[in-house]
Parts: structure tokens; sequence; C-alpha cells
């Protein structure tokens, strides 16, 4: 891989760090919230906002933006700490979340927050309207891309599959969705849950273009996502293979820190061991 | 005898009429396009009409993608399956997110017919008002369709159009004037007010000169928009004619009748009845022997009057 390339990458992984820091300090002043979903999705969400999406954060209502629809809308700390780094609102609102009168609610909610694009928290509707918005693209004859972010248990949601028999029908190819795929949902593995397995196979036999990356690698988010654009006539999912609470070690694969957030100390040490891998 | 036609009818042709005014127009249909009529639009338009198949939930998630993005789309399944199955996209995708979707809805009420019960949806108005933001609207008959369906185009924000199967008559010259949230008086009279919805409205006319023939004159109201309700028309009614009968084709609770009854208990509390389905699931039958069965005539509401206006008289 070329230097270039490297710094790249390292840039990114630095700025998802940054994001993880935000998450567990947001978290830790609310109270409540989820942080493992969160955290398994920062690579994610980093590389969307800082290398892969068409985006201006001082014209959140551009028509030609890309569109970013967080699916599996409890993670909206991830999305929040992003569009602040951003600029789409001031750094210190983030601790105002899930307080009485902030713009960031407890799940997203686009007619209080910039830059988000619709509500979600109610789970399994969004891949249904980032085919809506890019069937619009589609008719507008606008180049803009969609991206979804679900969860691994978020999909076995029935409307998720109305969604992707949709999306492969309309040939939506500048339609992604990313499957964060981290095995947890609340009540345990999606496994045992309802044996939630074979994703890619599950979408490639409704029409769709899947991939399989490791979701904290960044150069293979990266690269998953430019597969993507070269992918036609069909809709791409990217299964990406990630840990429940990753960054932080007391919170890595443990259900319970699905939506516990952590306490003041735990915090803190949350916060020395992301400093720590800064090196 | 009026010319009698459907709802449905008069949403199919307006759909194409707003077609071909407004490009951002796109229709979405889950496998009853040839029923609900968006079949004229899919026909005219194939590129802005989304057939989605029997996915009620993604015909309303998709049509709020469209929204977000700055079309205006209309929905359209069956009443019982629009406002039913899709619930939870319809308030917390469309309503929630203030999203320009248009929800036209077929099919509600008894006068479905033989497909029975199931099919009947008898809640909907309800589960519609309720959202905040949703705006709520029952046309009488089909030259109000026409102006209802082009009101909800131009209008921002999320909107529940509620429409019927058969064919009725014809009340409104190609003159009305229609308004979202204004009542529409169609009579007067002092001893009662009928205010209705829906095909409702027909049978409060006939139920008007039923009882003028025996020298008892009543109001009738129109109240096409039941969200946001014409409160300033309801309250006028009740202290100008001191009794109030809603007719509508809908479970009692929670519709037309509820919302008229919300406003007059806390303005002008006066005799009210309700003419409605009386919280039970709809059968199977003509629509004709239905409509008989649960009550929802011109008879069924001279007895509603006649009820009111004799409370009215004990004081
Ligand atoms: C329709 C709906 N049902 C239930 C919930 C409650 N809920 C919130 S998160 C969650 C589990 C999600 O698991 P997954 O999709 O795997 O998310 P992640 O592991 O990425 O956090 C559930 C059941 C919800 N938000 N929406
Ligand atoms: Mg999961």
């Amino acid at each position: 891989m070329a230097s270039a390339d490297e710094q790249v990458v390292k840039a990114l992984a630095k700025q998802a760090r940054v994001l993880r820091r935000r998450v567990i300090e947001m978290l830790g002043e609310a109270g409540s919230g989820h942080p493992g979903g969160s955290l398994s999705a920062a690579d994610i969400i980093t590389v969307l906002y800082w290398h892969e999406m068409k985006i201006d954060p001082k014209r959140p209502d551009w028509p030609e933006r890309d569109r970013f629809v967080l699916s599996k809308g409890h993670a909206a700390p991830i999305l929040y700490a992003a569009l602040a780094e951003k600029g789409y609102f001031p750094l210190e609102d983030l601790m105002t979340l899930r307080k009485l009168g902030s713009h960031l609610q407890g799940h997203p909610d686009s007619n209080k927050t910039p830059g988000v694009e619709v509500p979600t928290g109610s789970l399994g509707q969004g891949l249904s309207i980032a085919n809506g918005m890019a069937l619009a693209a589609k008719m507008d004859g606008r180049s803009y891309r969609v991206y979804a972010l679900l969860g691994d248990g978020e999909i076995e949601e029935g409307m998720i599959w109305e969604a992707a028999m949709t999306a492969a029908h309309y040939k939506l190819d500048n339609l992604v969705a990313i499957i964060d795929n981290n095995n947890l949902q609340i009540d345990g593995d999606v496994r045992e849950v309802i044996g939630v397995n074979h994703i890619a196979d599950r979408f490639r036999s409704f029409g769709w273009y899947a991939v399989e990356i490791d979701g904290h690698d960044i150069g293979q988010i990266i690269a998953a996502l430019r597969l993507a654009r070269g992918i036609k006539e069909k809709p791409t999912v990217i299964v990406a293979h990630t840990v429940k609470g990753k960054g932080v070690s007391f919170m890595e694969n443990q259900v319970g820190w699905h939506g516990t957030a952590p306490s003041k100390e735990q915090a803190e040490a949350a916060l020395l061991e992301l400093a720590a891998g800064e090196e | 005898m009026a010319v009698k036609k459907a709802t449905r009818d008069a949403y199919g042709e307006t759909l194409v009429e707003l077609g071909q005014v407004n490009p951002d127009i796109v229709v979405l249909d889950a496998d009853l396009s040839a029923s609900t009529k968006t079949a004229n639009f899919a026909k005219a338009f194939p590129q802005r009409f989304v057939q989605i198949g029997i996915a009620e939930q993604d015909l309303i998630g998709t049509a709020a993608g469209l929204a977000a993005a700055g079309k205006i789309p209309f929905a359209s399944t069956f009443a019982v399956f629009a406002a039913g199955r899709a619930y939870d996209q319809i308030r917390n995708s469309v309503a929630y997110g203030k999203l320009n979707v248009k929800i036209a809805a077929t099919h509600a009420g008894v006068t479905v017919g033989e497909d029975g019960g199931s099919h009947q949806m008898l809640e909907d108005i309800a589960l519609m008002r309720a959202l905040p933001g949703m705006t709520v609207i029952v046309p009488a008959d089909a030259v109000e369709t026409k102006l209802a369906v082009k009101a909800a185009a131009e209008h921002k924000g999320p909107v529940y159009l509620r429409m019927g199967r058969g064919a009725w008559p014809v009340i409104f010259d190609e003159d009305h004037k229609f308004e979202i949230g204004k009542a529409v008086q169609l009579r007067d009279g002092d001893a009662a007010t009928v205010i209705a919805c829906g095909i409702m409205v027909g049978e409060a006319l006939k139920a008007a000169e039923m009882l003028e023939a025996e020298g008892v004159k009543v109001r009738v109201l129109d109240m096409a928009t039941i969200k946001p309700i014409d409160a300033e028309a309801v309250v006028k009614a009740a202290r100008e004619t001191g009794a109030i009968v809603t007719a509508e084709e809908h479970n009692i609770i929670g519709g037309l009748g509820g919302a008229v009854a919300e406003i007059v208990v806390e303005n002008c509390p006066v005799p009210m009845e309700r003419v409605g389905v009386k919280d039970v699931f709809g059968q199977s039958g003509k629509p004709d022997e239905l409509q008989k069965f649960y009550g929802l005539t011109a008879e069924g509401i001279v007895g509603a009057v006649k009820r009111v206006v004799e409370r009215k008289a004990k004081g």
C-alpha cells in the first residue's frame, strides 16, 4: 500500500478514536444511552464522514449531498459525535445529550439536529427510507449516494427484507447498506436469539451484491465502499464484522453494555484506555 | 337521481392531473393499484410510479424517503393496511419526521362489503388523528375528493386521506370550495346540528329533508377535515342549535364523534349523539345491507336527532 494511503488510514483511525472518546464523554454525562453499538460502528461512521461521503456541514440541505441513514437509531451518540466533529453544530452541544430541551434526542430527530436526515429509533425502517432517497436520486437524475447503517439484530425485522426486495428490484446501485455485524442484540447473541447468520448470502439471494469485511479495518472499509461504487444495477451490502463495545476492553463483546451508560469511574477508565491507544 | 361516483375514482383521475402539472408528484402502491386507482397514474407516468408489492411497511418507509428527498409521494393501499399494518412507520418515520407524505387510503369502512370485517377499517380516523401534525381528511363525494387531493398535494406535511370503495351520489357542484380545516355548512336549522363526514354527509342531507317534513329543521355540516377540525364551526353549532349529532362510517370511539365531543364538552356542553359503528368489527354483506345493519343511514341519523332534540328540550 502506498504511504499516502497509510497516512489516510492512520488519520482516520485517529479520528475514530476521537469519536469513541466523545461517545464515552456524552454517555457518561447523560447517564443513559447505548455505548456498545455506538463503539462498534465508530470506524464505519468515521470512514463515511471523513472519506467517503460528499457532504457540506455548512449546507445540511444541499440537494446534491450524499445521505446517511442511521437505521439503528439507538447508536445516535456516534452519529452526533461525527456531526459535531464535522461542524454541523458546536461540540459542547454533545454534553446536552438526552437532556430536556436538547436538540440531541435519545434517538435521532431530523427536525431537531442539523445533519440528521430522518428520524430513526424504531428499528427496521431505515432501509426503506434509504430506498426512497435512492429512488428520488434516480428520478431526478442526481448523482448523490445513499448509505444506511443497520444492526445485525435489526435485520430480524421483516420490513428490512421488504426493503431488500425493493432495492434489488429497482436496481438501486446508488445505495449501500452496511450491517454492523457485532453479533449481539439485547437478549444475547443474534445467532442464539433467532438464528441470524449467513447475512451476506441472505442479501445475495435477494439480488444484492454482498461483501464481507472487518468493520474495524479502516483500509477494508474504504476498499469496500470504493468497490460498491463500481457495482452497477444492484445495491451493495457490506457485512462488517465488528465487536460490540470496540475500543473499551471492559465493554467489548459484553451484552450488558448495549444500553447502559458508564458511571463516572467507568467513563474515566474508558477514556484513559482510549487515550492510551493514541500512544 | 344524482350521479354516482366513487371517491377512489376521483382520486385516480386527480393524481394524473397533478402529475401533469407537478413533476415532484410520485405515487406508490402495494399491489392494489387497480383498486386504489393509482393504476391511472402508473400508466401516465411510469417513471414516477413505484410498485412496492405486498409490503405496506416498506410502502410507507419508501414514501418517507422520497419525501425526505423533496418528492411529494402519494402512498396508496386499503385503509386497513395503510393505517393498520404500517402504523409504526406512519408514526415514527412520517409523522415524527414531519415528512411530506400523503397516505391516500381507499376501501375504508363497512361499505367495503363482501370482503368482511378483516377488510373494513373502522379505527383509522382514531389512529391517524392521534398523531401530532397529521392532517386527516374524509371527503364526502367525488367532487370534494378531487379538491382534497389537490389541497393535500399543496399542503406541507403528512396527510391521511380516507376514501371508500363504492360509488356514491355526487353531492357537490364542480364549483364547490374545499379548504383544509374548514367545515362546509350545507343546510341551516335551529333544532340541532348534524356533523358528518364521508358517505354520511349524503345521509345527513337526506335525514335533514325527512326531519324537515316533520317540521324539524337541522343544520348540516360537512366536516371533511377531521384534523385540524373546524372547532369554531363546532362551537358555533353547539351555541346556536343547542344539540349535536355526529355521523361517520367509523367506530364511534375516537373518530369524528370523538373529535367533536372533545370540543363540545370543553367549550359548550350540549346534548350529543354519535351515529357510527358501535364498537364492533364489521362483517360480510352487501354494502347497503351493512349500512342498514349498522345504522349508518338517514333513518339512523333521524333517530339520533330526535333523541338529542328531546334531551335538549328537557334541559
Ligand atoms: C422496532 C423496535 N423494536 C425494539 C426496539 C428496542 N431495541 C433497541 S436496540 C435493540 C437491539 C438492536 O440490536 P442490533 O440491531 O444488533 O444493534 P447493535 O448491536 O448494533 O446495537 C432493540 C431490540 C427498537 N428500538 N425498535
Ligand atoms: Mg448487534
